[in-house]
């Protein structure tokens, strides 16, 4: 990590602290540290015999950014987008105050671990699961942004994926405000660093290859020939082969569409994992056979039409050059 | 709320300065005429000194700026974050005065009760996404930076790619320190993006002193030139940022 040593400092408690809001004076009983990133640590604390998450950081800017975000969440209804939000306040410590807010504490393994103990097969079921939240996430305006096996923790039973740390959760249209460079599609090359849709589905995409080489591995070329080639070389990769690659050249315009071509492989596909892609089953094969001529089709129009807008643009450069001279 | 341009400088070093002026009494003056200065340390294997550590945040902190120590692998991330930490520090500060404004005294966001507070945030990510960015890039070149080029050039490319995801337009410019005939030798002047530092980034050659503080002192003259250059042109740029900080 990062040698933040503010960061430590300020925000650094023992288990058995007590910590008393300054606005609404609840009072939480520190029990052990869960996490720490960037923009503060994570702790699990006792409020009147509730286990519950606690977040604080010495920069009260992203306390509050991170809270703006959970509220939001809260409006969007029946949903589990992220943890609930149970209170935000100061804390005034002598060295100085220190901003925090209170969660629901989501108790579980993180995805690669869970995967680990559990089985592969539980990958695919997992990732359906968290493409329904995303496609809610992203109805409701928002792109979860930092998305990576750390901030997905499975809960139960029965098992059910819940994303925690809305750090990186961005208003779409706008930029990520925090990613992690295996998962960003930035990083690879394969796109902006702009909040929509499909820069989720790059990270889903990358976490499913991140379950195979679950010490990730480093940039060699960085493009999407590099990418490839890792898929080809796992089995159990190659299975889902269509939906990654799609998902990483930014295809899906939305998390349902993801989900829909995941479920059509693992319908398709039962229990013989020996012969795995070929054997996928006519459905599978003929859908993706004739979603990448559409694809073809659309390409050729782009072009052109990126050509206009070139020129349209260059034109108006001129004029624009013309003017300021005169 | 009208911000006008932020402008930035980001000296990424990995040491002491050993020639020419104090760079924390520069620093200081970038920060009077109302440009930020973040100090990235990169380390490698080796440990940067007490002393080396000591000027970095001495800089960042007369500057007004962020400043972070990282291993260079971590460049990336690091110059993307600091960037970013940096813009919303003195958005921060120009919301703060506008409150003071209206609510008097020295009240800032930090005081007001955190629901109210979150409403000002809101007004403050939105600035930071739609507010003009200007940043000149400040690269050490001593000798032993020598290795440490090629991953500053990738997180430079990789922070042109972070910024111009927002709405808000974008400047950068790199100088890198020492120059061959001068303290201070301008590598790319005012451009949107980064890319043309590809090519012109492998030909650079290190060695020599470190005049960390005349690069700070060139640097300032190079925004008001611009800033001269400009109005010459239109001069519907009356606005700059002085006037709101």
């Amino acid at each position: 990590m990062m040698m933040n040593h503010s960061l430590k400092s300020q925000c650094k408690v023992n288990p058995g602290t007590v910590i008393e809001g300054k606005w609404h004076r609840n009072r939480y009983t520190i029990i052990k540290e869960l996490g720490y990133g960037a923009n503060g640590i994570v702790y699990l604390a006792k409020n009147q015999n509730q286990q519950v998450a606690l977040k604080m950081s010495d920069n009260g800017m992203s306390i509050t950014s991170e809270v703006n975000v959970l509220k939001s969440f809260a409006k969007v209804q029946g949903s589990a987008l992220g943890p609930s939000l149970l209170d935000v306040d100061d804390w005034d410590r002598r060295s100085g105050k220190v901003s925090f807010y209170v969660m629901e504490y989501i108790q579980g393994p993180d995805l690669l671990t869970f995967v680990q103990q559990k089985g592969q097969a539980w990958t695919g079921v997992l990732i359906v699961q968290m493409l329904k939240d995303l496609d809610s996430l992203h109805k409701a305006g928002w792109v979860f942004g930092d998305l990576k096996p750390d901030n997905l923790i499975v809960t139960g039973p029965p098992p059910k994926i819940r994303t925690i740390d809305v750090g990186g959760t961005t208003i779409q249209g706008r930029a990520i405000k925090e990613f992690t460079e295996f998962y960003d599609r930035g990083y690879w090359g394969l796109g902006t660093r702009k909040a929509d849709p499909a820069y989720d589905l790059f990270a889903a995409a990358m976490i499913l290859i991140n379950t195979a080489y679950p010490k990730r591995f480093s940039k060699t070329t960085g493009d999407l020939k590099q990418l490839k080639m890792m898929v080809r070389q796992k089995k159990e990769l190659m299975k889902y082969e269509d939906v990654i690659l799609n998902a990483l050249q930014g295809q899906y315009s939305s998390a349902d569409e993801m989900r829909n071509d995941m479920l059509q492989l693992t319908r398709s596909n039962p229990a013989q994992r020996s012969t795995v892609n070929r054997n996928a089953g006519p459905a599978a094969s003929s859908q993706a056979a004739s979603r990448q001529m559409y694809r073809q089709k659309k390409q050729k129009g782009s072009f052109f039409e990126t050509l206009l807008i070139t020129f349209i643009v260059t034109l108006l450069y001129f004029l624009y050059i013309y003017g300021q001279l005169l | 709320m009208k911000t006008g341009t932020l402008k930035q400088i980001l000296l990424i070093t990995d040491g002491c300065s050993n020639q020419g002026e104090d760079p924390i009494a520069m620093a200081a003056l970038a920060k009077e005429q109302g440009i930020t200065v973040n100090v990235i340390g990169v380390m490698e294997q080796d440990v940067i000194d007490e002393q080396g550590l000591n000027e970095i945040e001495g800089i960042a902190m007369s500057g007004g700026g962020v400043s972070q120590v990282v291993y260079s692998q971590q460049l990336s991330q690091t110059v993307q974050m600091v960037t970013r930490k940096a813009m919303t520090q003195t958005l921060q500060g120009v919301v703060n005065k506008e409150l003071q404004q209206i609510l008097g005294g020295s009240k800032t966001m930090e005081d007001l009760p955190p629901d109210q507070r979150g409403e000002v945030m809101e007004v403050v990510d939105e600035l930071g996404e739609t507010v003009e960015l200007e940043v000149l890039v400040l690269v050490d070149t001593s000798a032993s930076m020598k290795h440490k080029l090629p991953t500053v050039k990738e997180a430079l490319l990789d922070l042109s790619l972070s910024l111009n995801a927002r709405s808000g337009d974008n400047r950068f410019s790199v100088f890198v320190f020492p120059g061959k005939k001068k303290d201070v030798e301008k590598l790319l002047d005012w451009t949107p993006n980064l890319e043309s530092l590809t090519s012109i980034f492998s030909k650079l050659t290190t060695g020599g002193i470190t005049p960390t503080g005349p690069a700070i002192h060139e640097a300032l003259t190079h925004f008001k030139k611009k800033r001269s250059l400009r109005s010459l042109l239109s001069r519907d740029d009356e606005s700059f940022f002085e006037e709101s900080v």
